[in-house]
C-alpha cells in the first residue's frame, strides 16, 4: 500500500502545488486523481516516485518511508508512462520495452523475449517489434509505454494522462486493455486524468483535487456520483452524472415479461392474448426478428409482415441499467429487448418498469452509503440528495 | 590563361606528384594538422557542450565565450602564438583549435537541449543514472545536430590549416604561399584546389559517419 500522508509540496517560486494531501492507495487496484488543470495531480504523482521531493510530509510503501529507499531502486521498483509515451526514437519498439530489464541486468535474448510477451499482452502484433517509434500511430506507442513500464513486472505503475493525446475512439480502446490487462496482473496502478469520465470508469477509488491542490473528495466511481462532497465536487462531474451513476447498477434485478414475445408463426389466439400493443416477433431459434402492432394481425406468418426495428438488445447482469435504459429510450416501441449470451430473447422490459428499477436501486444504494458513512468512510453525503435518491 | 588551366598544368605537372614537397606528402600534412586540431577541439568542445546541454546550465556564459572566440582573428592569433612560444606545431594549433571549439561546443549543448523532453523524464522515471541518460538516450538522439557541428568545425579547420606554411611547416597552404612568394599562380591555383577537394572529402567521411552512426529510428528513414 502506498500511504501519503499530509504531504505539501511548494516549489521554490512559492507555488503551492499539492497542500496537505494526505491519501491511502490500496493495493492491487487503479487509484486515480482527477481534477482541473493545475490542482496538482502530476506532481503529486511524482512525489510518488521521487521525481518530485515533497516539501513537507511523507509517503510510505508498505510502510517504510519512500526517502529511505535509493532513488533508482525505487524508480525501477515503479513503471511509469507519460502523456506521449516518451519513447526512445533511436531503439526499436522491442529495444524500447526491454530497457528496463537490460538496466536490470537481464541478458540480451531474455530481455527480448520478455518485450515480445509484453506486446502481445498489450495487444500490440509482434510483427511491429522491429519498427521504429515514428513508424507507429499515437495509440500504438502508447500501448508501447504501456508494456515498456511492465517490462520488469513492477509492482506499482504511475500513468499521467497517457490516454490523453490519441483520439475517442482509440483512447476507450486503450482503457479496455487497461482494465484487462489490470484483470490479469493486479498492479497497483496511480493513475492521473483530468477526464473524469476517464475516472469513473478506470477507477476502482478516485481522489477529486481542487485548485491549490487539495482533496476535494475520496471515494469509489459510485459513491462520487451519488454523494459528491460539494458544489466543486458536483460541478465538475458534470450535469448527467445521474444517468451516468446507472452505469453502476445490474440489469439483472430488472422484471422481465415474456407476454408480448412471440414466435413468427404464432396463431391468431396466442396474438389476442398478448396484453401490450406491440410483439416482440423473434425466428424459429428466439433471436428477436422486430417489432409488430398487436391488432390487426391475422396470425400464421409474422414474419412476412413489415416489423419495426427491434435496435440494440441488452444482456440482463452483463450490462448495466444504464445500458438497459438506453436501449428503451432507442426502441421504438419504449421497450427493451432483453437476450442471453446467445442473442435469444429472455423477455422485454418497458421503460416504466426500468424507472421503477432504478427508484429502488437508489433507495437502497443510499441505505447503504448511510451505513458505510458511520464506518470511517471519507465522504460526506450531501443533504438534499433528493433529486437523485429517495 | 584561365584558372582551368592553371588547374590543368598544376596536376599535369609529374614533378608535383613526389618528394617532399610532392601533392601526397603535402596532403598528408594537411589531413594530419587538421586531424589534430579537430581531435583536440572535440575533446574539449564534446564534453563541456553535452553536460551544458544536459543539465541545462551555463548556457549564457558559453554563448557569450564562444562568440568573443568566434571575432579573434587566426592569423592574429597564430602571431601571437608565435611570437609568444616560438615556432613550432603548438603555435599552430592554437589558432585552430580556438576556431574550430565554438562550433562543436555551441551545436552541441544546443543538440541536447533541443532534445524531446519526454523521453528523458520517461528514462529518469524508469530509473536510469543521469550518463545513461545522457549517453543512451539524449546524444543518439542528438547525434545528427552534433555531427554537424564537428563537420563544420572540420570544414573550417581544413581551410585554415594552410596557415601552418607562414612559420615554416608543411600541409597544403605551403602551395599558396611559395606560389603567391614566387609569382608562381600555377602553384597557387594548384594549393587552393586541394584545399577545396579535402573539404569535400571531410564532407563525404562526414556524411558516412552519419549514415553509420546516427539511428534509422532518429534518420526517421
Ligand atoms: N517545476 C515547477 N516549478 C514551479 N511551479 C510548478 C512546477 N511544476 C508545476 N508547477 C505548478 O504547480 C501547480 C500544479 O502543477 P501540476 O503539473 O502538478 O498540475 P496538474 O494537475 O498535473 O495539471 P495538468 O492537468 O495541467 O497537467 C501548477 O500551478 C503549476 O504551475
Ligand atoms: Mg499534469
Amino acid at each position: 500500500m502506498i500511504r501519503i500522508d499530509s504531504v505539501t509540496k511548494r516549489y521554490p517560486d512559492g507555488t503551492v502545488a499539492v497542500d496537505r494531501l494526505s491519501l491511502e492507495i490500496p493495493d492491487r487496484s487503479i487509484t486515480v486523481l482527477v481534477g482541473p488543470s493545475g490542482c496538482g495531480k502530476t506532481t503529486t504523482l511524482r512525489m510518488i516516485n521521487r521525481m518530485v521531493e515533497p516539501t513537507e510530509g511523507s509517503i510510505l510503501l508498505d510502510g517504510e518511508d519512500i526517502q529511505r529507499r535509493p532513488v533508482t531502486a525505487l524508480r525501477r521498483s515503479m513503471g511509469y508512462v507519460i502523456q506521449n509515451a516518451g519513447l526512445f526514437q533511436h531503439r526499436t519498439i522491442v529495444d524500447n520495452i526491454a530497457t528496463v530489464p537490460r538496466m536490470l541486468g537481464w541478458g540480451k535474448q531474455r530481455a527480448r523475449e520478455r518485450a515480445a510477451e509484453l506486446m502481445q499482452r498489450v495487444g500490440l502484433d509482434t510483427s511491429l517489434a522491429r519498427r521504429y517509434p515514428y513508424q507507429l500511430s499515437g495509440g500504438q506507442q502508447q500501448r508501447v509505454g504501456v508494456a515498456r513500464a511492465l517490462a520488469a513486472d513492477p509492482p506499482v505503475l504511475l500513468m499521467d494522462e497517457p490516454f490523453s493525446a490519441v483520439d475517442p475512439v482509440v483512447r476507450k480502446g486503450l482503457q479496455d486493455e487497461l482494465l484487462r490487462i489490470q484483470e490479469e496482473l493486479g498492479k497497483t496502478i496511480v493513475f492521473v486524468t483530468h477526464d473524469i469520465d476517464e475516472a469513473i470508469k478506470l477507477g476502482t477509488m478516485v481522489a477529486v483535487l481542487r485548485e491549490g491542490g487539495r482533496l476535494a473528495q475520496y471515494a469509489p466511481p459510485a459513491e462520487l456520483l451519488s454523494a459528491p462532497a460539494d458544489g466543486f465536487v458536483e460541478d465538475f462531474l458534470g450535469a448527467d452524472r445521474g444517468i451516468r451513476r446507472l452505469s453502476f447498477f445490474d440489469s439483472a434485478a430488472l422484471e422481465l415479461t415474456t407476454d408480448s414475445v412471440v414466435p413468427a408463426d404464432a396463431t391468431a389466439d396466442r396474438i389476442a392474448a398478448a396484453p401490450d400493443p406491440y410483439l416482440l416477433v423473434t425466428d424459429a431459434d428466439g433471436r428477436p426478428l422486430g417489432w409488430a402492432e398487436r391488432d390487426g394481425q391475422a396470425g400464421g406468418d409474422l414474419a412476412a409482415e413489415r416489423l419495426l426495428p427491434y435496435g440494440r438488445p441488452f444482456v440482463p447482469g452483463a450490462d448495466s441499467l444504464r445500458v438497459a435504459l438506453d436501449c428503451a429510450v432507442l426502441s421504438p416501441t419504449g421497450w427493451a429487448v432483453a437476450v442471453d449470451d446467445g442473442g435469444r430473447v429472455t423477455g422485454v422490459v418497458s421503460q416504466q418498469t426500468i424507472g421503477e428499477a432504478i427508484r429502488a436501486a437508489h433507495t437502497e444504494r443510499a441505505a447503504h452509503t448511510e451505513r458505510s458513512a458511520h464506518t470511517g468512510s471519507r465522504t460526506h453525503p450531501r443533504k438534499d440528495e433528493a433529486g437523485v435518491a429517495e | 590563361m584561365n584558372v582551368l588551366n592553371f588547374v590543368n598544368a598544376f596536376f599535369s605537372d609529374s614533378a608535383h606528384w613526389h618528394g617532399y614537397d610532392g601533392i601526397p606528402q603535402r596532403f598528408w600534412e594537411h589531413v594530419q594538422y587538421s586531424l589534430l586540431a579537430l581531435a583536440v577541439a572535440a575533446a574539449i568542445g564534446l564534453p563541456v557542450g553535452l553536460l551544458t546541454g544536459h543539465t541545462g546550465r551555463g548556457g549564457n556564459a558559453l554563448a557569450l565565450i564562444a562568440n568573443a572566440a568566434r571575432a579573434l582573428p587566426s592569423f592574429g592569433l597564430l602571431v601571437l602564438a608565435v611570437l609568444l612560444i616560438g615556432f613550432g606545431l603548438l603555435p599552430v594549433m592554437i589558432p585552430l583549435v580556438v576556431l574550430a571549439v565554438p562550433p562543436i561546443l555551441v551545436t552541441t549543448y544546443e543538440a541536447v537541449r533541443s532534445v524531446d523532453p519526454s523521453p528523458v523524464d520517461a528514462a529518469r522515471g524508469m530509473g536510469m543514472r543521469e550518463s545513461r541518460i545522457l549517453f543512451q538516450v539524449e546524444l543518439p538522439v542528438a547525434l545528427p545536430l552534433v555531427l554537424s557541428g564537428l563537420r563544420s568545425a572540420a570544414i573550417q579547420i581544413v581551410s585554415t590549416a594552410t596557415i601552418a606554411a607562414y612559420v615554416s611547416l608543411g600541409g597544403l597552404g605551403r602551395y599558396i604561399v611559395d606560389g603567391l612568394y614566387q609569382r608562381d599562380y600555377e602553384k597557387v591555383v594548384g594549393g587552393a584546389t586541394l584545399v577545396a577537394v579535402l573539404a569535400l572529402l571531410t564532407l563525404a567521411v562526414f556524411w558516412a559517419a552519419g549514415r553509420l552512426a546516427v539511428s534509422p529510428g532518429v534518420r526517421r528513414r
